[in-house]
């Protein structure tokens, strides 16, 4: 029977989505030992049933992110950091330690939406529509939140890299990246 | 004349001369031992504990620890790799280690020694993620405390090298961190040719020659494909100039 494979973008840019295409016409050879479910290669939006493997790009900055993370926790039997935002944040992170700033939350609304010369305003206020999810506080890694079973580093992890993790759970093995597959930038 | 001796490493036999420390007679049998706050031409200070060895069942730092006449020291078995591994996620989670914006990345030691010890894993430890202000008001030089790892090499390399005092510790537990003699590195007599200064002196990245960041492509950097050993040193030179 085919794996199921659930994939998803919290906190990310998609790079590691991109990273996934990667993998070249290999992905051929992968489609015949898998099956996509909930993931935006497919824009599948729900799960249709339990997963195998999820692979989770981005960590967590709002509460979407916290809720379906913790849904793909509930329906894999596998879940996967991909990527240095899933790892440990990753560059939205930065929000977290604004130097010299008691309020660095804050701080990176007002540059963004009212303290630049670089954008365009007229309301003179940070966007607050109930259909935004609320901001956290700050910026979560996936194994904060949820447990997670593997982390693959990288920004993005290379396609070679996520071919290898994927192999290797396909044949149920553990993953050991070696040693040029193994990268935090 | 000065007494020699053998002893074990990992079960191989290496000579001493009385008064090396573990970590110098490995280095002259060409045995790696990993390591962090030691490096080539400094005293060594015995604090980042990533050069732990078991001497004769005993944990202690090889780079401070004398060798001793026919001991067994246990260097690269996986309970030592393991409490490695704790030490450098630690230091992970004790700065903010952004690798794929820092200027340091690729050639790194900190980052070597994640690759090297093979660092995948998900951790519960929690970020402490320090504001530290970032002082670039010297011409040529950026100091960036929030990756320091508390290695002391750009204190000693300026004390003891330089002759200038221009690093120190300053503040004590949680808050302590390095500073220097002056209000900023501006009002300081630091100079880029001081060995403090140099790329290969902070193992991170945290003291930047400005103008010199990123000067080696991805896959032509130190570490892209060999892992951080005897030989296989934090900068080329070459590259560097
Ligand atoms: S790890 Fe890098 S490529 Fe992946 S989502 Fe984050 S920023 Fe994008
Ligand atoms: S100092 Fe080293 S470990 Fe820290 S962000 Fe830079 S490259 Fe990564
Ligand atoms: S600034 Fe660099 S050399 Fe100095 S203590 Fe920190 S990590 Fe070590
Ligand atoms: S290298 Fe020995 S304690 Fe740091």
């Amino acid at each position: 029977m085919k794996k199921r494979i659930a994939t998803v973008s919290l906190a990310g840019c998609f790079g590691c989505h991109m990273a996934l295409l990667d993998i070249d016409e290999r992905l051929l050879d992968l489609l015949q030992s898998v099956e996509f479910d909930r993931s935006p290669l497919n824009d599948l939006k729900k799960f249709t049933r339990r997963c195998d493997i999820g692979l989770v790009e981005g960590g967590c900055c709002n509460e979407e992110n916290v809720h379906t993370l913790r849904e793909f926790r509930r329906n894999c039997d596998v879940l996967i950091a991909v990527g240095q935002c899933a790892v440990m944040g990753g560059l939205p992170v930065m929000r977290n330690a604004i130097m010299h700033s008691e309020d660095p939350l804050r701080e990176c609304l007002e540059t963004a939406y009212l303290n630049s010369d670089k954008i365009y305003n007229p309301s003179n206020r940070i966007p607050n529509d109930e259909a935004l999810p609320l901001l956290l506080d700050k910026v979560y890694t996936l194994a904060e939140v949820v447990k997670v079973d593997y982390q693959i580093p990288g920004c993005p992890p290379s396609g070679d890299t996520l071919w290898y993790t994927l192999s290797a759970l396909l044949a149920g093995k553990p993953v050991e990246l070696p040693y040029e597959l193994l990268r935090y930038d | 004349m000065s007494k020699e001796f053998t002893f074990e490493i990992d079960g191989r036999l290496v000579k001493a001369v009385q008064g090396d420390t573990i970590m110098q007679a490995a280095d002259a049998a060409g045995v790696y031992i990993p390591r962090l706050c030691d490096t080539e031409g400094l005293e060594p200070q015995g604090s980042c504990r990533v050069c732990v060895v078991k001497q004769n069942g005993r944990s202690v730092s090889a780079c401070t620890q004398p060798a001793i006449a026919d001991s067994k020291v246990e260097n690269e078995t996986e309970e030592i790799q393991g409490y490695r591994r704790n030490l450098v996620r630690m230091l992970y989670h004790e700065g903010n280690h952004l690798c794929p914006i820092c200027e340091a990345s690729g050639r790194c030691e900190l980052q070597a020694m994640g690759y090297r010890l093979g660092i995948t894993q998900a951790t519960k430890y929690p970020y402490l993620q320090p504001v530290r202000p970032v002082d670039a008001s010297h011409p040529d030089i950026v100091l960036d405390t929030n990756r320091c790892i508390f290695c002391g090499r750009c204190i000693r390399a300026s004390r003891d090298i330089d002759g200038k005092h221009v690093f120190e510790y300053v503040g004590r537990g949680i808050h302590k961190r390095v500073g220097v003699n002056g209000d900023r590195l501006a009002q300081t007599n630091v100079e880029l040719t001081d060995r403090a200064i140099d790329l290969a002196t902070c193992p991170v990245g945290c003291i930047i020659q400005k103008g010199k960041g990123f000067f080696a492509p991805i896959g032509q950097r130190q570490f892209d494909h060999k892992p951080i050993s005897l030989g296989v040193a934090a900068v080329d030179p070459e590259e560097a100039e």
